[in-house]
């Protein structure tokens, strides 16, 4: 069996699919595009699909990532544009590797996030985010199945910044008419980088302690977009890529197998 | 003019919303065209949550089918959740469709799909959110023509004060005469407005304008005629009937939503109409005659509806599957083809007579073998007599022997309840069958380990079937005799245990039947509920049957008429019914004859293989019966596709 990981999008609009949604509509995508899926064993096989870490439905990525299990050799570019030409634009497939490297899950160490924060001004939030920062803890809560529970929301930031907001610049990946209505109203923008602890502190927990810490409310909901997960470099606060591993360990030279069962096919 | 989308107002409410993704649209194959390259304009609506309303294959076809026309778009809009609908008025977000976020007031014809009465009041609903007048009479040209179709548009009266037109039978073609209509109309500058453009499509003679009929009521509340008043309009509407299926293999790109949906599968109509004669049954007398769609037009859409979505199921949709001419080498040759990939197979409707075990075993050789599910409908041989639905307990015990004995252990019984005629007797004779259900399957297996579940629910006689002159029988008394049937079936100490019940109460039949079987002057109740708050009046949550009393009591005050008049009272043979001037092309004499076989509990065979009988349907349509068998095998598909 041979083991693809792919790196995917949620963007624009599409940002509303919660992770079951996707899980359908990817694999549908899988069935479409014919791609020679393994299977579970069992009475109702299922196509081999592994998820890690999903964006939360309603916040912006342009980094999740999924592995996928094929009874067929295939190349993983080809099956990449073949993947991404089956789904709906916005739920973009944009890197795929062949997996030569076990442990993926624990490599995925922080998500670098990108927080709009429409009809806030860029000082208010620079301030907001120094009296975050200087604080010890930020105690937050957060609606859970189980109930309401409290936890810091400070300790897992690794780095928090606000960023100089550019005038009618709307998101990464963001459709054009979205970010039109935004133009000319002022909008901060934060950077942020948080540790993949548990309980897991989401961007919208950091907003609460944006809010607990230093007194920050958004007159509209922020915008948020994981812009990166992956290994995190202590020093400097960055993220870097996953698949890089996976990418050093592949040989020199990619397999020409991948166009022979296609010739076999049509043979 | 170019119409902005109402999106960037709409993406800020959503993070405040229940399953977001519902109103975001981009579903796999959907379409959006340019609003200026296009001349007419559609917004289909089916009027329940995204999540009902998306699968549902009378809109899917109808867009798929005005959207590849050059110069006609078509987009789809449902009813919003009453927490994202709160917002939108606050916000002034109007009613949108889903594919490019346009305010429905914006196009020329807003069609909406009744498949039940209880879609009404989201009509009202989306109409006041998208700006447009609730009364069709306070309309202007600013808005667009609000059309009924579906199953539920055979007696528009209920809703005559709210819908422009409407249009009963099958909507294919009659989508496209309708929009050369509007072409022509807008292309002369919309001469004499709206009225005059309703006037042009009465003339058709298929489509009902409301306002061009004069309703007069005789003393006692009765209605005394329906008299069309404007000059070239018919007394009698015609319905559409599309004769050959295999000329419109519609959906051939079914929508695939990221959100869940109650079908998630591929499904193709295999014969549309029904002659089996249940006489409980509007849909099987309304779409007369029987059309098959041929078995290779069946595997083509099939082919090419997987390949275009990624289902991993068939469904084989007719109002009775196991019917088609050719079943056995259809099931037989889709599994064949389909094996490797894993794809299951699924008849919605089998008749326990039509069924057989070869058949079940190639619907679950790729899938998984849950359960069967089969629908007597009644309980003893005599009310199925007067229901003319000719199934007898030995077939159903023999067939759910064989069902039990290749592996099945789940079987699910339909029944109805409050049937004309009908006593406790015959209702409690449904545990009985259950029972022998149970005792024949325990025999067959060697093991106790085996399920039968009784669902029942309360009959609601429908306009155009034989029952239309039938008393429904009250909320109280459906309850109490579903209530003695339970006490019969969980009292047995020996099957007991293996035999689920579920059942509806009977108040939303009620509710169900004022509406069924309405005139004009129960709009004004629709509009009452609707401005007190009622949504949603086929979910469970959100129906409430002390708001639909209240308001009847309130706006039918003074009528004469009341409630039970409507639903509990039996119509006699000269009564005029409020929807004797649509023409289903049933000849309502053979439709009162049959009623008469029913209290005499006499049979009618199905007209497709034993004579005519005379309903009246194809000389008057001029229609006939198209069936097979073709003679035609499913080749295996070649490995190249693959």
């Amino acid at each position: 069996m041979q083991r693809i990981r792919l790196r995917y999008t949620k963007r624009g609009r599409l940002r509303f699919t919660s992770h079951r949604d996707f899980q359908r509509a990817f694999e549908r995508a899988l069935r479409r595009s014919a791609v020679p899926m393994a299977y579970s064993a069992g009475f109702t096989p299922h196509p081999k699909v592994s998820y890690a870490n999903a964006a939360p439905t309603g916040v912006a990525s342009e980094a999740e990532y999924l592995e996928i299990g094929l009874a067929d050799f295939r190349d993983p570019q080809e099956l990449r544009a073949q993947l991404d030409a089956s789904l709906p634009t916005g739920l973009d497939v944009v890197d795929a590797v062949e997996v030569r490297t076990p442990n993926f899950v624990e490599r995925l160490e922080a998500s670098l996030w990108e927080l709009r924060l429409p009809q806030v001004g860029a000082e208010q939030a620079a301030r907001a985010v120094e009296l975050f920062l200087a604080a010890d803890e930020a105690q937050v809560e957060r609606q859970t199945k189980n109930g309401l529970r409290i936890f810091d929301a400070r300790g897992a930031v690794a780095r928090l910044e606000a960023v100089a907001a550019q005038a009618g610049v709307g998101p990464v990946g963001e459709s054009a008419a979205t970010s039109d209505v935004r133009t000319g109203q002022a909008c901060a923008i934060l950077r942020l980088v948080v540790r993949h602890a548990t309980p897991a502190v989401r961007p919208d927990d950091v907003l609460s302690g944006l809010r607990a810490t230093a007194d920050l409310a958004l007159p509209v909901p922020a915008e948020v977009t994981r812009l990166a997960q992956g290994p995190l470099d202590e020093e400097s606060g960055t993220v870097t890529d996953p698949l890089a591993l996976d990418r050093a360990a592949a040989p020199a030279v990619p397999s020409e197998t991948a166009v022979e069962p296609q010739a076999a096919a049509s043979a | 003019m170019p119409i902005e989308s109402v999106f960037p107002r709409l993406e800020a409410l959503l993070p405040h919303v229940q399953k977001p993704i519902q109103y975001v649209g981009g579903e796999l194959n959907s379409t959006v065209k340019e609003w200026d390259s296009c001349d007419v304009r559609w917004a289909l609506m089916y009027p329940d949550a995204y999540e009902v309303g998306l699968p549902n294959q009378g809109v899917m076809i109808l867009y798929e089918v005005l959207n590849e026309r050059e110069g006609v778009l078509a987009e789809r809009t449902y009813s919003v959740w009453p927490d994202l609908e709160k917002l939108m008025r606050e916000h002034g977000v109007p009613q949108f469709t889903v594919d490019a976020h346009r305010p429905v007031k914006a196009f020329d014809v807003f069609g909406l799909s009744f498949s039940t009465e209880l879609g009404y009041t989201n009509m009202l609903a989306a109409l006041d959110l998208a700006g447009i007048p609730l009364s069709a009479a306070e309309r202007t040209d600013e808005d667009p023509i609000v059309l009924a179709g579906g199953h539920a548009a055979f007696n528009p009266e209920p809703i005559a004060d709210f819908v422009d037109c409407a249009v009963v039978g099958d909507g294919e073609q009659a989508v496209l005469d309708i929009t050369e209509i509007v072409r022509a109309w807008k292309a002369e500058g919309r001469p004499g407005g709206r009225h005059e453009l309703l006037l042009r499509l009465a003339r058709t003679g298929g489509v009902y304008v409301p306002r061009f009929y004069d309703v007069e009521y005789l003393a006692d509340g009765r209605i005394g005629r329906v008299v069309p008043n404007a000059p070239g309009v018919p007394w009698r509407v015609a319905k559409h009937t599309v004769m050959d299926l295999d000329e419109w293999p519609y959906p051939k790109q079914p929508l695939v939503p990221l959100a869940e949906t109650v079908h998630e599968r591929m499904s193709v109509e295999i014969f549309r109409g029904c002659t089996r004669g249940c006489r409980f049954c509007q849909a099987g007398m309304i779409t007369r005659p029987v059309r098959e769609r041929s078995i290779t037009g069946i595997g083509e859409m099939v082919e090419r509806g997987l390949k275009a979505t990624g289902f991993e199921e068939v469904g084989l949709l007719s109002l009775s599957s196991a019917d088609h001419t050719e079943i056995a080498d259809l099931t037989k040759g889709l599994a064949d083809r389909y094996t490797d990939d894993k794809i299951g197979l699924s008849l919605p409707s089998t008749r326990v007579d039509a069924f057989n075990i070869d058949l079940a075993n190639e619907l679950t050789r790729n899938g998984r073998r849950s359960g069967l599910t089969f629908a007597p409908e009644g309980g003893s041989e005599r009310i199925r007599k007067v229901i003319n639905k000719m199934v007898s307990e030995e077939d159903l015990i023999r067939t759910v022997g064989a069902a039990y004995g290749n592996g099945w252990r789940q079987v699910k019984l339909y029944f109805m309840c409050g049937l004309p005629t009908e006593t406790d007797e015959d209702v409690l004779q449904i545990a009985e069958m259950a029972k022998n259900v149970i005792a024949k399957g325990r025999e067959v297996t060697g093991t106790n380990d085996i399920r039968c579940t009784v669902s029942i629910g309360g009959f609601v006689p429908k306009p155009h079937t034989p029952f239309q002159w039938a008393p429904q029988l009250g909320a109280e008394e459906t309850d109490a005799r579903l209530a003695k049937l339970r006490d019969a079936i969980r009292g047995d100490r020996k099957y007991g245990k293996n035999i689920g019940f579920r059942y509806h109460d009977g108040k939303p039949g009620i509710v169900e039947g004022l509406l069924s079987r309405g005139d004009r002057r129960i709009g004004a109740v629709i509009r009452a509920v609707y401005e007190d708050g009622g949504r949603f009046d086929g979910w469970r949550e959100h129906f409430s049957f002390d708001r639909w009393m209240d308001s009847a009591d309130k706006a039918l005050a003074g009528t004469g008429v009341d409630v039970a008049w409507y639903t509990t009272r039996e119509r006699s043979y000269e009564e005029v019914l409020p929807w004797d001037h649509l023409d289903s092309g049933l000849d309502k004499d053979w439709l009162w004859e049959d009623w008469q076989d029913a209290l005499e509990e006499v049979e009618v065979d199905d007209c497709r293989w034993t004579p005519c009988f005379d309903c009246g349907v194809c000389p008057q349509m001029d229609t006939q019966i198209q069936i097979g068998p073709t003679g035609q095998k499913l080749l295996p598909l070649s490995v190249v596709n693959k």
